[in-house]
């Protein structure tokens, strides 16, 4: 009984992963580089709705907070990609590693010298609420973080798989050259996926702090979801989910069960065994070049 | 009726001027080539017309339109389709997906429709199928049609590039040198394709290659170009024969005695 609590708890805690981690596939999928600004965009985004939302900030209702919060984090996606990426498109992809690492810091200060750096917590409709199956106890918080993360996956999925500007991304990512021949702006589609991958990184931001407290550094979480994008195949959206269940439920399980320390190391364990296995990922993308 | 005026073009990088004052004008349903020495400019005007670079100078004017000044995007649109000397293919992608990315600009669905995948949209999806199926069978790419293209030869790249710009369903196509690294009877095949597509499906063709016996095949006339400058215009046996290009190509009795 205590492992399927933990479990559980694993699983809404590997969402939260699993969703900053989709936010690294977007980005690679269209660019084929890695915006390790990722998780201090989810931190943005929670503090953004927290701001809207929370009744000593700016008192809005919660379910008019979190959907503005994602709308301006879209726009901030937008906006980072039209004022700075696109300066450096056609560089080499280390120059987006340097310039996304920079950009984590701006991120992590702004939110600072706006909300301080003592945690806060956000206040939603929810707070506490506990459901009970038995002896078996899932908070609110802990299913929402399941549904909208799955519901999310299968949108983001869909969007990808079948419609038109889904598709002209994927070609896109692949080759740029190629994707302006047969007549898509690839300029505006990257624009796109930045906003896209703000949106869900506010998602996670959100579903992040509905689960305790928040403050600017929690964007550091952003490594452990590279790791879980790395463990997915990186541009694989299932993979990445997998990846991110998979750390959430050894981490708790690992700190219940094994020595102390081993469960702050176990996501990295986890990428490291995968890596030496199938070094494409779970979910390879990456092909072996034939020679 | 000219398809494509090309006038004074010209693209200067820094000091060096790649394209310096080449006009030319393909006539619909032409074959026209530009050959030259490496490094002439042959490419940089191809990359010129289709966008990819802007010119420093000239203008550039497609089916009675001023065209100078668009997007790379916008060609396909237009009716510009184009193949790379290098292979410019979707490499993680099959063949087939590779071919129906061509039709990108001809789907009409929306968002929404795509999302839901309405009636409609799988009508429009078999539509683009069916023209896409018929570049398959035109190119003979059968046995390819669901391998991936970074597992396929060098020579089978090479025509679906140019199966995915007949999917573009453009009506003029660029071919950046279709017969370099083809054995001799892929080339042959080049050169048949290359006749069907101006008689069968109306095409105009415009390419860069240095087989001349290709272009002598292929072509009704020939732009010779030099270090960005042209040198003379005429039929494939004119140029040849021309001095200026004899001279570009294998220097001129000074030059070697120097």
């Amino acid at each position: 009984m205590e492992l399927i609590q933990l479990a559980v708890g694993g699983v809404a805690n590997g969402c939260i992963y699993g969703l900053v981690a989709l936010g690294f596939v977007l980005i690679y999928k269209t660019s084929e580089g890695v915006n390790f600004a990722q998780g201090d965009l989810m931190m943005l985004g929670a503090f953004v709705a927290l701001g809207l939302g929370n009744s000593a900030q700016m008192g809005l209702s919660f379910w008019l907070a979190v959907p503005l919060a994602v709308c301006i984090m879209f726009c901030v996606g937008w906006g980072v990609e039209r004022v700075v990426v696109r300066r450096i498109f056609g560089q080499p992809q280390f120059a987006l590693v340097i310039l996304t690492i920079a950009l984590g810091f701006v991120f992590r200060f702004v939110a600072g010298s706006i909300w301080g750096y003592s945690p806060l917590v956000l206040e939603t409709p929810f707070n506490g609420v506990n459901l009970r199956f038995g002896e078996l106890v899932i908070s609110m918080a802990d299913l929402l973080t399941i549904v909208i993360t799955l519901a999310l996956t299968f949108g983001l999925w869909t969007f990808f798989a079948h419609t038109r500007i889904g598709l002209a991304a994927q070609a896109a990512s692949q080759n740029q050259m190629a994707a302006y021949i047969v007549g898509i702006p690839v300029m505006k589609v990257n624009s796109l996926i930045w906003g896209l991958s703000g949106a869900v990184a506010t998602v996670a931001g959100v579903l992040y702090a509905t689960r305790g407290a928040i403050d600017p550094n929690i964007g550091l979480l952003g490594i452990k979801a590279f790791a879980a994008a790395v463990i997915g195949g990186l541009g694989s959206l299932p993979g990445a989910l997998l990846g991110g269940m998979l750390i959430g439920v050894v981490e708790p399980i690992a700190g219940r069960y094994a020595p102390g320390g081993i469960a702050i190391m176990s996501p990295y364990i986890i990428m490291l065994a995968v890596l030496v296995t199938r070094p494409g990922g779970l979910f390879a993308q990456i092909h072996m070049k034939k020679v | 009726m000219s398809l494509l005026e090309v006038e004074d073009l010209a693209v200067h990088f820094g000091g060096v001027k790649a394209v310096d004052g080449v006009s030319f004008a393909v006539d619909q349903g032409e074959v026209f080539a530009i050959i030259g020495p490496n490094g002439a400019g042959k490419s940089t005007i191809f990359n010129l017309i289709s966008h990819i670079y802007q010119p420093t100078r000239g203008r550039i004017c497609f089916d009675g339109a001023d065209i100078t000044g668009s997007k790379p995007q916008d060609m396909a649109r237009l009716g510009i389709a184009r193949t790379f000397q290098n292979i410019e293919l979707f490499d993680h992608s099959t063949v087939l997906d590779n071919l129906l990315m061509g039709r990108h600009t001809h789907r009409q669905s929306n968002f929404i429709q795509d999302i839901l995948f309405l009636p409609s949209v799988r009508r429009e999806e078999r539509l683009h199928r069916e023209r896409v199926e018929e570049v398959i069978e035109f190119l003979e790419l059968e046995a390819y049609r669901n391998k991936r293209i970074e597992g396929l030869p060098y020579g089978v790249r090479k025509i679906v590039e140019i199966g995915r710009a007949l999917a573009i369903g453009p009506k003029l196509i660029l071919l950046d040198e279709p017969a370099s690294g083809l054995s001799v009877e892929e080339t042959q095949d080049v050169a048949f394709w290359i006749e069907d597509m101006r008689r069968d499906m109306g095409l105009t063709v415009l390419m860069v290659e240095h087989d001349m016996g290709l272009v002598s095949q292929v072509c009704d006339r020939v732009l010779a170009v030099a270090n960005g400058k042209p040198l003379a215009q005429g039929t494939p046996h004119e140029v040849q024969a021309d001095p200026h290009v004899q001279a570009a190509y294998l220097g001129t009795p000074e030059e070697v005695a120097v």
